[in-house]
C-alpha cells in the first residue's frame, strides 16, 4: 500500500526539457497579473528601467538621424568647425544610449534575480505547507521542473527579454517615424516588404513550433528512459541485458534527433529569412530612393533613410523571437503560481504541546526547559498532560474519495502500552498511523488524544508529539551526525552518539572512515539497507518523543541487533505509548496490545498469549498457517 | 577536450563541412551587397542613369535570395550535424554506462548520471548547432569587414589598429572574470536542486519532525547564494553590450572626423563613406556575436567536462583475463583466501579472508549481522566487484577466466534493492530468457509462488506494470523477480533477503519448489529468518566480514553460540503453541 503512494523520483528529471517548451499558457492575463504583483515592489525600478529604454532607443534612433545634417550640412560643403561641434553632440547622444542600455540592464540583472530568489523562496515555503496527498499525485520529476525549467524561463525573459521587447518596440516605432519623417514614399515600400517578412515569420514559426512540440515529446520519451534504465542498471548488469537496454535507447534516440533536425530547421531557418528579406528591403529601398534622389538630390537624406532600413527588420526578428520565450516563461509561472494556490494543509488547532513540570499534588506548570514530561495547552490556558491515549472513533478513510481504505475503525491505545498492528500490505497498518500524526484527513468520525480531537491540536505540535521511523529510509546530504542530529537540532554531540548507541548503530559508525563526521550522500552511498534503518532509528531516539511510530523500522536488521534495539527503545519509551507495524511476528511479540488488520478492518485484537489463545487468524499467521502478504 | 569530443562529430565531417561554406558563403554575400549599394549610390546617381541603377538593384535582390539560400541551407545542415552530435555522444555515454561496473555507478550516482546523459548533452549539441552557424558567419563577417574597410581606405582605417585590440582586451578581461563565476553558478544551481529533491524524496520525514522550517533556511541559504552569484554573472555579463557600443560609437565618431575631411579633400566619395559605416557596423554586431559564443563556450565546456568525465570512466570490471569461449560447467563456488573493501582508500576491510567450498546443487544459508558483509559476499560471485585479494571459483575456475556475460548468465542473483522495469509482467520475465514458452513462464512463476496472484489478476501476464513495479505489492514484487530469476535457468541461483516481504508459509513453499525444480542449482540464500536456511546443506555464520562457522543446522547448533542465540531468539513464543 505504501509502496503504491510513492511516486518516487520518476519522470523524466528536469521535465520538459530546455526551454522553448512552446507551452501557451491558459490564462495569460491573471498570470501576467501575479508575475507584477511579484515585480511590484520594484515599481520605482521598473520606472526608471523603462525611461533608461526609451532615452538609449531615443539615442540610437536619434544619432543615426544625426547623420543627414552631418554630411548635407558639415562634410558635403566643408564646415569643419560645425562637424567638430556636431560630432561633440552625436558623440554626448551616443555615450548616453550606452550608459542608458548599461544602467537598464543591470536594473533589470536586480529586479529578475530578486523576484526569480523570491519566487524560488516562496514556492518552497509553499511546497512545505502542502498536505502530502499533493505529494502524492505528483511526480518529483514533475515538482523539480518546477524549481528548475519553470523558473528558469521566467528569469531569462525577466533578464533580457522584457528588455528586449520593449526596446525593440521602442526601436521600431522610432524607426518608422523617422522614416516617415524622412520619406513617406520609400516608406510604403517598406511596409509592403513588412508584409511579407510578417507572413514569413507566421509560416515558418507555426512549423518550428509543431516540429518543438514533437522535440519536447521525444526528449521526454528519451530522458524518461534514460531514467529508468540508469535507476535500474544494476538488474541490468545482472540480467546480461545491456544489448537490449542498447536497443531500446537507440530507437528513442534516434527518433528524438530525427524531431529536434525538423524543428531546429525551422528555427534556424528564421534568422537568415529575415535578415536576407531585410537586404531585399534594403535593395529595392536604394534603387527607388535613388531614383528619387537623382531629382532631388538629397544624397544624405537616402543615407540616413537606407541606415534605418536596415534597422526595421532586426526589431521585427528579435520581437517574434522574445515572443517564444515570453510565452513559455508566462505557461511556466502559471504552473509556478498552480502551485501556490494550492490548498494547504489545514491546521486550525489551537492546542499547542508544551513541556511541564508536576509537583506532588500532581499539579502541571510549565516550563522552558526539557523536563521529561510533556502537555496539552488549551488555548484558554488548562493545561492538559499527555499520556498518549490515542483513540479512533468510527473512522472512515481513503486516499481517494471513491475507494475507502479503513471501513468504520474503532480502537484504542493505553497509555504507557506497545501498541502493535499486523495484517497483510493494503490491511491499512500505515494508514491508521499516517492518521494519528494527521497526514491525511479522513472522511468521518473522529480521533482523539488525550481527550482532545486531533483537528484542535496545532499541527507541528500534534507532530512534535509522534517520533516516527518510516518504511522508506530517508537520509539528507550532511555527515552521520546531521542526520542523527535531525532529530532534535540542538542535540549535543554526546546526545547524539548516545542515541546511535541506543540504536544499536554506534558500531558501525564507528567503523566508517570518519566516524560521525562522514559525510553521507542523498542515497546513503555504501551504507547497507539495515544500517540505514539504524541511522533512521537513532534519528528518531534523539529526538526523544512522548509518543513512537515504528513503521517496519527493523525489516532489514537481523534479528539478533533488532533484539539489542528494541532493549535500548523500550528502556528509553518506558511509560510512553509506542505503536509498532511489523511484518515480522517477533518483532510485535511483547507487545501489550496487538491489532490484526485485514482490508481496513480490525479483526482481532489483544495481547500475544489472548490472541493464540483464540485460535483465529493470528494464530493462523503465526503458525506459518496463512500467507502475510 | 575538443580532441576527445571529435570522434562524435567526425561522421558528420562532410555536413560540418558544408555547413561552415554555406554560413561563409552567406556572410560573404551579406558583405557585397553594400559594396553594390554604394555603386549604386555614387556611380548611379552621380550620373543619373536609371538603367544602371535598376541593373544594380536588381543584382543586389539576386545577392541577397542566394545569400537567402546558402542561411537557410547552413541552417538545415547544421541541425543535422548538431543534432546528430548530440545523438552519437548520447549513445555512445549510455553504451559506455553499460560497461560500467556496480563501483563505477556508485562513483558518479544515479542521478548525476542521469544529468549527466540528458541536460549536458543537450547543452552540447545546443552549443554545436548555434556555434556552426554565428561563429562561422562573426569571423568571416568580422575579417572580411575588416578587409573591405582597408580596401576603401587604408589610411582611415587605422583607426581600427586603436579600437580592436581596445575591444579585445576588454572582452577577454569580462571573459576571465565570468568564466568561473558561471562555473560557480553550475555548483549553486545544483546545490539548490539538491536541497529540493532531498526535500521532495525526504517530505514525510520532514512532516514528521516538523522540520519545515528548518528546511526553509537550508533553502533560503542556498537560495541566497545563487542569487549573489548569478547576479555576479549577469552583472559583468551586462557590462559588454555598453561597453562594445561605446567603443564602436567611439570608433564611428572619428572614421566621421577624418573620413569628412578626406571628402573634402576629395580623396574619398560621399557613397564610400556611407559604405564604410555600414562596415563599422558589421563589425560591431560580429562582435557582439563572437563575444555572446564565448559566454555559451564558458557554460559549455563546463557540461563537456561532465560528459568526457563519463567517456573517461574506466570500467572496473573488463574481460581482459577471460578465455575465449569458457562457459561455466557446473555450480560450484570456491573463495580461496578473499578480501575485499568497495574502495581501495577506505580503511577497513569489507570482506576478510574468506575461505568457502560449495559443491555444485548444494543449497547454502547465509546469516549475519546488519553490516556483516552477507551482500558483498554473494556480490562477488557473478563479479558485480572485485575482490582485492584472494579468488574466487565459480565451475572450478576464477571468474576472471569467464566474460562477465557468460558468468552473469550462469550466476543469476535477485537483489536486494531490485528494480521491475515498466511494461508488461511478461516483459519483465522475459528479461530471463527472451525466448521463454507460455509454459516455462508459467512454471517459473509457479516455483516462485506468484502463479497464484497472477491469476487473479484479470489481465494475467500482460497486466503493465508501472515505473519500478509501482502496482504491485512488496511481497508479489520479490516473488516476480524471483521468477525473473529462475527464467535464466542458472547454474548459481543467489536470493539476496528476496524473500523478506513473503510470510513464512509461502517462503517455504518456494524453497521446496527450489529443492524439487532447480536440483543441479546451487542455492545461495540470504535470510533474516533461521527457519529460511535450516535445512540447508551448508549454513554459513558471517560476522564483522568473516565467515566465523559454517555447517549444517546440527552442527552449528552444537558449536556456534551466535547461530543458537539467534536461532533461539526467533524460537521463543514458537513453543506456546508446540
Amino acid at each position: 500500500m505504501a509502496e503504491q503512494r510513492h511516486p518516487g523520483p520518476r519522470g523524466p528529471r528536469g521535465g520538459p526539457g530546455p526551454r522553448g517548451g512552446f507551452q501557451k499558457p491558459k490564462d495569460l492575463k491573471t498570470t501576467i497579473r501575479k508575475l507584477f504583483g511579484y515585480l511590484g515592489r520594484y515599481r520605482v525600478h521598473l520606472c526608471l528601467v523603462v525611461i533608461l529604454l526609451v532615452l538609449s532607443s531615443a539615442c540610437t534612433v536619434g544619432g543615426s538621424y544625426l547623420l543627414k545634417p552631418l554630411i548635407n550640412d558639415y562634410i558635403v560643403p566643408g564646415d569643419f568647425p560645425g562637424l567638430a561641434r556636431m560630432l561633440c553632440v552625436m558623440a554626448a547622444v551616443y555615450a548616453t544610449g550606452a550608459l542608458c542600455s548599461f544602467g537598464y540592464a543591470r536594473i533589470m540583472v536586480h529586479v529578475s534575480q530578486n523576484t526569480v530568489a523570491k519566487i524560488r523562496a516562496d514556492l518552497f515555503d509553499k511546497m512545505q505547507e502542502l498536505p502530502l496527498k499533493f505529494f502524492d499525485t505528483h511526480t518529483h520529476g514533475e515538482l523539480m521542473s518546477r524549481f528548475t525549467n519553470d523558473i528558469e524561463t521566467v528569469s531569462e525573459a525577466l533578464n533580457n527579454s522584457f528588455g528586449n521587447l520593449v526596446s525593440s518596440s521602442l526601436n521600431f516605432v522610432g524607426t518608422i517615424l523617422m522614416m516617415l519623417v524622412l520619406s513617406p514614399a520609400l516608406t510604403l515600400v517598406t511596409f509592403g516588404m513588412m508584409g511579407v517578412m510578417l507572413f514569413v515569420v507566421k509560416t515558418i514559426g507555426g512549423r518550428s513550433r509543431r516540429y518543438f512540440a514533437a522535440q519536447q515529446k521525444t526528449l521526454g520519451e528519451v530522458n524518461g528512459y534514460i531514467e529508468e534504465m540508469i535507476e535500474g542498471q544494476k538488474v541490468i548488469k545482472v540480467f546480461n541485458h545491456e544489448p537490449e537496454a542498447k536497443a531500446g535507447f537507440n530507437s528513442r534516440n534516434t527518433a528524438y534527433r530525427d524531431a529536434a533536425i525538423n524543428a531546429h530547421t525551422y528555427a534556424g531557418a528564421m534568422m537568415p529569412a529575415m535578415g536576407n528579406l531585410g537586404y531585399v528591403n534594403y535593395a529595392l529601398t536604394c534603387c527607388i530612393g535613388a531614383l528619387l534622389a537623382i531629382r532631388s538630390g538629397d544624397l544624405g537624406g537616402l543615407a540616413a533613410f537606407l541606415q534605418y532600413s536596415r534597422q526595421v527588420s532586426q526589431p521585427i526578428t528579435q520581437i517574434s523571437q522574445q515572443m517564444n520565450t515570453i510565452l513559455s516563461a508566462v505557461a511556466g509561472a502559471e504552473r509556478i503560481f498552480e502551485i501556490m494556490e494550492t490548498e494547504p494543509e489545514t491546521d486550525e488547532g489551537k492546542v499547542t504541546l508544551v513541556r511541564v513540570t508536576e509537583d506532588r499534588q500532581g499539579n502541571l506548570t510549565e516550563a522552558q526547559f526539557d523536563t521529561g514530561a510533556w502537555a496539552w495547552k488549551k488555548p484558554e490556558g488548562e493545561l492538559v498532560p499527555l499520556r498518549g491515549d490515542v483513540r479512533f472513533d468510527h473512522v472512515v478513510f481513503g486516499y481517494d474519495e471513491r475507494k475507502t481504505v479503513l471501513h468504520d475503525i474503532s480502537l484504542y491505545a493505553k497509555p504507557g502500552q506497545k501498541i502493535a498492528f499486523v495484517g497483510s500490505t493494503g490491511a491499512g497498518k500505515t494508514t491508521i498511523t499516517n492518521l494519528i500524526n494527521r497526514f491525511y484527513e479522513i472522511q468521518s468520525g473522529t480521533i482523539t488524544y488525550d481527550g482532545i480531537d486531533v483537528r484542535e491540536i496545532e499541527k507541528d505540535s500534534l507532530r512534535r508529539s509522534l517520533g516516527v521511523v518510516l518504511q522508506d529510509t530517508h537520509l539528507f546530504t550532511g555527515t552521520v551526525a546531521d542526520n542523527i542530529r535531525y532529530g532534535r537540532l540542538d542535540a549535543t554531540d554526546e546526545e547524539v552518539e548516545a542515541a546511535a548507541q541506543l540504536a544499536g548503530a554506534d558500531a558501525f559508525i564507528r567503523q566508517l572512515p570518519n566516524g560521525y563526521q562522514t559525510q553521507l550522500s542523498g542515497d546513503g552511498g555504501n551504507l547497507s539497507q539495515g544500517e540505514r534503518q539504524l541511522l533512521n532509528i537513532a534519528r528518531a531516539a534523539c529526538a526523544n518523543p512522548p509518543v513512537l511510530i515504528l513503521d517496519e523500522a527493523t525489516s532489514s536488521i537481523d534479528t539478533r541487533t533488532e533484539k539489542i534495539i528494541e532493549r535500548g527503545m523500550d528502556a528509553l519509551m518506558s511509560g510512553r505509548t509506542v505503536f509498532v507495524i511489523a511484518h515480522r511476528l517477533s518483532t510485535v511479540r511483547n507487545s501489550q496490545a496487538i491489532m490484526v488488520l485485514e482490508q481496513g478492518e480490525i479483526i482481532e485484537r489483544g495481547d500475544h498469549d489472548d490472541l493464540i489463545a483464540q485460535s483465529g487468524r493470528y494464530y493462523q499467521l503465526y503458525t506459518g498457517q496463512l500467507e502475510l502478504d | 577536450m575538443l580532441r576527445k569530443l571529435w570522434p562524435y562529430a567526425r561522421p558528420y565531417r562532410f555536413y560540418i563541412a558544408a555547413g561552415i561554406l554555406c554560413s561563409a558563403c552567406e556572410a560573404v554575400f551579406e558583405l557585397l551587397i553594400p559594396l553594390v549599394m554604394s555603386d549604386i549610390v555614387d556611380v548611379g546617381i552621380a550620373t543619373g542613369d536609371v538603367n544602371y541603377i535598376m541593373k544594380k538593384g536588381l543584382l543586389m535582390v539576386f545577392m541577397a535570395v542566394i545569400s537567402l539560400v546558402f542561411g537557410v541551407g547552413a541552417a538545415a545542415i547544421s541541425a543535422r550535424a548538431g543534432q546528430g552530435f548530440g545523438a552519437n555522444i548520447r549513445r555512445a555515454e549510455y553504451e559506455h554506462i553499460q560497461e560500467f561496473a556496480f563501483s563505477n555507478i556508485e562513483k558518479f550516482s544515479t542521478a548525476s548520471l542521469v544529468t549527466r546523459l540528458t541536460n549536458d548533452v543537450n547543452n552540447l549539441q545546443m552549443t554545436l548547432t548555434m556555434a556552426m552557424r554565428i561563429m562561422v558567419r562573426s569571423p568571416v563577417m568580422l575579417v572580411s569587414a575588416l578587409v573591405l574597410s582597408l580596401r576603401i581606405s587604408l589610411q582611415l582605417s587605422a583607426v581600427f589598429a586603436v579600437s580592436i585590440p581596445l575591444l579585445a582586451v576588454l572582452i577577454s578581461l569580462i571573459l576571465v572574470k565570468v568564466g568561473p563565476v558561471f562555473r560557480s553558478l553550475q555548483e549553486k544551481t545544483d546545490g539548490l536542486n539538491l536541497v529540493v529533491q532531498e526535500n521532495l524524496t525526504g517530505i514525510r520525514v520532514v512532516k514528521s519532525f516538523v522540520r519545515e522550517e528548518y528546511e526553509e533556511q537550508k533553502f533560503a541559504v542556498r537560495n541566497e547564494d545563487l542569487k549573489k552569484t548569478s547576479q555576479k554573472a549577469f552583472g559583468t555579463v551586462v557590462i559588454n553590450m555598453p561597453m562594445m557600443m561605446l567603443i564602436v560609437y567611439a570608433t564611428m565618431i572619428a572614421v566621421m572626423w577624418f573620413g569628412g575631411h578626406m571628402v573634402h579633400a576629395g580623396t574619398m566619395d560621399t557613397g564610400k563613406l556611407m559604405t564604410y559605416f555600414t562596415y563599422i557596423m558589421q563589425i560591431m554586431m560580429s562582435l557582439m556575436m563572437v563575444s555572446m559564443i564565448f559566454m555559451m563556450l564558458t557554460r559549455s565546456i563546463a557540461c563537456a567536462k561532465r560528459v568526457i568525465e563519463v567517456l573517461d570512466e574506466v570500467p572496473a570490471i573488463g574481460n581482459e583475463l577471460a578465455e575465449e569461449g569458457a562457459e561455466v560447467k557446473d555450480g560450484s563456488i570456491e573463495f580461496e583466501n578473499v578480501s575485499f573493501k568497495y574502495r581501495q582508500e577506505n580503511p577497513a576491510w569489507i570482506l576478510q579472508d574468506v575461505n568457502i567450498k560449495i559443491a555444485s546443487g548444494q543449497t547454502v544459508g547465509i546469516l549475519g549481522g546488519t553490516g556483516s558483509g552477507k551482500t558483498s559476499l554473494v556480490s562477488l560471485i557473478p563479479r558485480l566487484y572485485e575482490a582485492q585479494q584472494g579468488t574466487v571459483k565459480v565451475g572450478g575456475r576464477p571468474v576472471t577466466d569467464y566474460t562477465t556475460e557468460h558468468l552473469r548468465d550462469a550466476v543469476s542473483m535477485v537483489l536486494q534493492k531490485n528494480t521491475l522495469f515498466s511494461g508488461s509482467i511478461r516483459e519483465n520475465l522475459k528479461w530471463g530468457d527472451p525466448n521463454a514458452t507460455e509454459e516455462q513462464l508459467w512454471s517459473a512463476c509457479r516455483a516462485a509462488c506468484a502463479d497464484e496472484f497472477l491469476e487473479r489478476m484479470p489481465d494475467g501476464l500482460d497486466t503493465g506494470l508501472g515505473q519500478g513495479g509501482v502496482n504491485v505489492s512488496g511481497g508479489q514484487k520479490q516473488r516476480l523477480c524471483i521468477a525473473r530469476a529462475i527464467l535464466k535457468q542458472p547454474k548459481v541461483l543467489i536470493l539476496d533477503d528476496s524473500t523478506s516481504a513473503v510470510d513464512t508459509a509461502t517462503d517455504a513453499k518456494i524453497r521446496e519448489a527450489f529443492a524439487n525444480e532447480l536440483k543441479d542449482t546451487t542455492k545461495i540464500i540470504i535470510a533474516q529468518r533461521v527457519t529460511s536456511v535450516m535445512d540447508a546443506d551448508l549454513i554459513l555464520v558471517m560476522d564483522g566480514g568473516r565467515v566465523v562457522a559454517q555447517g549444517t543446522h546440527a552442527q552449528l547448533m552444537d558449536s556456534c553460540a551466535i547461530y543458537r542465540e539467534v536461532y533461539e531468539s526467533q524460537q521463543e513464543g514458537v513453543s506456546i503453541d508446540g
